[in-house]
């Protein structure tokens, strides 16, 4: 049986927190095809409300622009087919056909982009209760293929640096958005020239 | 609008800046009728804190009359006269339901909290205008302020009570509180005090209210050392005496059951330059100088409490963690959970158990904000407390 890829060789800690990142050892079954090369990137957090409730919220897809900061717009054109709009860097967008490949109401959703994708990705979202009464256990894995050239500096500047940044971020809105009630911030989206 | 905005070391000026706005729905936008200079805000002064930019409007103790009320809140409503906690905190979150305010998961916009995520191992609550590693958000030394979850924070204050008696709820009365109750006193306690600011005189006040046998208080300014002398503490002026003998002796020889350190790292601050670079590499620095925290843990008896309210941001070089350990020394620490003090604390002061009034020196017109700092860091002897007020046009 090939080893998941949720989780590291030896101990109990996931794979998207290893020294030295080998995505070569694929578990098809759990939704996350890699390939060599890929870029691996998971994240965990804990929310304070009910798991369906959660689940419900993402699974409608156009929810998704309210917390992911760089997600111009994503529309749905049938119940598994999404096509995404991402802004990036210098007012340019990338845009992809996406495939909900798993639908588990009130635990899980995977997703991957169809074939010819500029940005070959794919993902999946967990909603797992805390066994401690602390409310839901939500962990986002996305893998991607940082294509070549141009395309690629762009999709490096999309994601950041530092590829966790834009996922941890984007999951602090959500969490914010679910507890709270609201994404917060500190200044107007425009603000306005001094008086 | 006029506010204090910040343009680097010793540069603050009050500018007309715009009005803030209600951004989401649970904000609230108030109308400052008392805003105070903190100790803290003259790390920013200083330029010690990281992460500031020019414009900043800053400011975190201060009180007002709500003007405008987002659809989400249904807790204020126009008319009310409030006090607003400098923490921001959201309510909801696994650390507002225990009450840990300050430890909010959800009020540091989530571009700003990877900074003190790196800095501190996990995202930091966000605050009012206190640098953006703490949010960015715009600060109360202003004629108007954007108070977000404005549901949690304020408290609303009854008619016919004065600014100046409620005013501190903001920030240093719970400080001084938390501190003390940090200390776990009993009876027969002997508490001794690091620094006889307004945060280490609110935690003598408080520390007596809690039933302390006795209080001991340290510091280098005889006005200051007056004060918590009138408040019924010992006092120790360190630059006269050995600051741990003199505790020996006044305790019997067993050291005092209690120790706060109220000084923090602002008598020698912490080098913002780098900080978070050298906290990824986290190996053989320092940052932050902690002369009185060495004084505080070799002082205090064996088995004792040290409560740290005294604001430290990144590293400390010499750190005493042998005394610490061997002594087996209880240490408690934060920023203030104020959300958690605001109502039992305006109920002393209406019970008239608490004062603070006493602390104010120095009423000035938020225009004359500048020189309020100014005067705040040089002359810390008798400028004790400044409390700016938009709109007043005459010293009095």
């Amino acid at each position: 049986m090939a080893e998941k890829i949720s989780h590291t060789q030896y101990g109990d800690a996931p794979l998207s927190t290893a020294h030295n990142l080998d995505t070569t050892g694929v578990n098809e079954e759990e939704g996350l095809e890699t390939q060599p090369g890929d870029h691996l990137i998971g994240r965990t957090v804990t929310i304070n409300r009910p798991r369906q409730e959660l689940y419900e919220f993402w699974r409608d897809l156009r929810n998704l622009p309210l917390f992911m900061q760089n997600i111009h717009r994503i529309t749905v054109s049938d119940g598994n087919r999404s096509h995404w709009v991402v802004e990036a860097p210098g007012g340019r967008q990338v845009e992809w056909d996406s495939i909900l490949t798993q639908d588990e109401p009130g635990s899980l959703l995977a997703w991957e982009s169809v074939e010819g994708a500029s940005i070959r990705n794919s993902g999946r979202i967990e909603f797992r209760d805390s066994t401690n009464g602390r409310g839901t256990i939500v962990t986002a894995t996305i893998v991607y293929d940082p294509p070549a050239g141009n395309l690629g500096r762009m999709v490096a500047k999309l994601f950041e640096k530092e590829p966790h940044i834009q996922a941890r971020r984007d999951l602090r809105r959500f969490k914010q958005l679910m507890e709270a009630g609201e994404v917060a911030t500190s200044s107007p989206p425009n603000p306005p020239p001094k008086a | 609008m006029r506010a204090l905005t910040w343009h680097g070391k010793h540069d603050v000026r009050v500018e007309t800046v715009p009005d803030p706005q209600i951004l989401n729905p649970r904000d609230a936008i108030i109308q400052i009728t008392s805003t105070a200079i903190c100790g803290s805000d003259l790390h920013l002064y200083d330029h010690y804190i990281p992460t500031m930019k020019s414009g900043d409007i800053l400011g975190h103790e201060f009180m007002g009359e709500v003007v405008e009320v987002g659809p989400g809140n249904q807790k204020l409503k126009v008319g009310d006269r409030v006090v607003v906690p400098f923490v921001i905190a959201c309510g909801k979150c696994f650390f507002c339901q225990r009450q840990q305010f300050s430890a909010c998961d959800n009020s540091n916009p989530a571009d700003n909290a990877d900074m003190s995520e790196t800095l501190y191992g996990y995202p930091m609550t966000g605050a009012f205008g206190y640098s953006h590693l703490t949010g960015g958000y715009p600060g109360g030394q202003a004629e108007y302020v954007r108070v977000p979850f404005s549901d949690v924070g304020p408290i609303v204050i009854p008619d016919g009570i004065d600014d100046e008696k409620v005013l501190f709820l903001s920030d240093i009365l719970p400080t001084g509180w938390m501190a003390a109750e940090n200390c776990q006193i009993q009876d027969g306690d002997i508490v001794a005090v690091w620094g006889c600011g307004p945060v280490g005189l609110f935690a003598i006040q408080s520390a007596l209210v809690m039933g302390a046998h006795r209080v001991i208080a340290i510091d280098h300014y005889p006005h200051r050392l007056d004060l918590a002398k009138s408040m019924g503490a010992e006092v120790i002026n360190f630059e006269e005496v050995d600051v741990r003998e003199a505790l020996v002796e006044m305790t019997g020889g067993i050291g005092p059951d209690s120790c706060i350190d109220a000084v923090g790292m602002e008598s020698h601050g912490f080098t913002a330059d780098n900080v978070l670079d050298k906290a990824k590499a986290a190996v053989g620095l320092a940052t932050d100088r902690p002369h009185a925290l060495r004084q505080v843990i070799l002082a205090c008896r064996k088995g004792g409490h040290v409560s740290i309210p005294g604001v430290y941001g990144g590293m400390a070089d010499k750190f005493p963690i042998g005394a610490l350990m061997e002594k087996g020394l209880f240490v408690a620490s934060g920023q203030t959970h104020v959300q958690k003090y605001t109502e039992p604390l305006l109920k002393l002061i209406l019970e008239d158990k608490l004062d603070t009034t006493f602390l104010i020196s120095h009423r000035l017109p938020l225009e004359q904000a500048a020189h309020g700092y100014k005067i705040f860091k040089e002359e810390q002897n008798t400028v004790t407390k400044v409390v700016l007020h938009p709109g007043m046009t005459q010293v009095h």
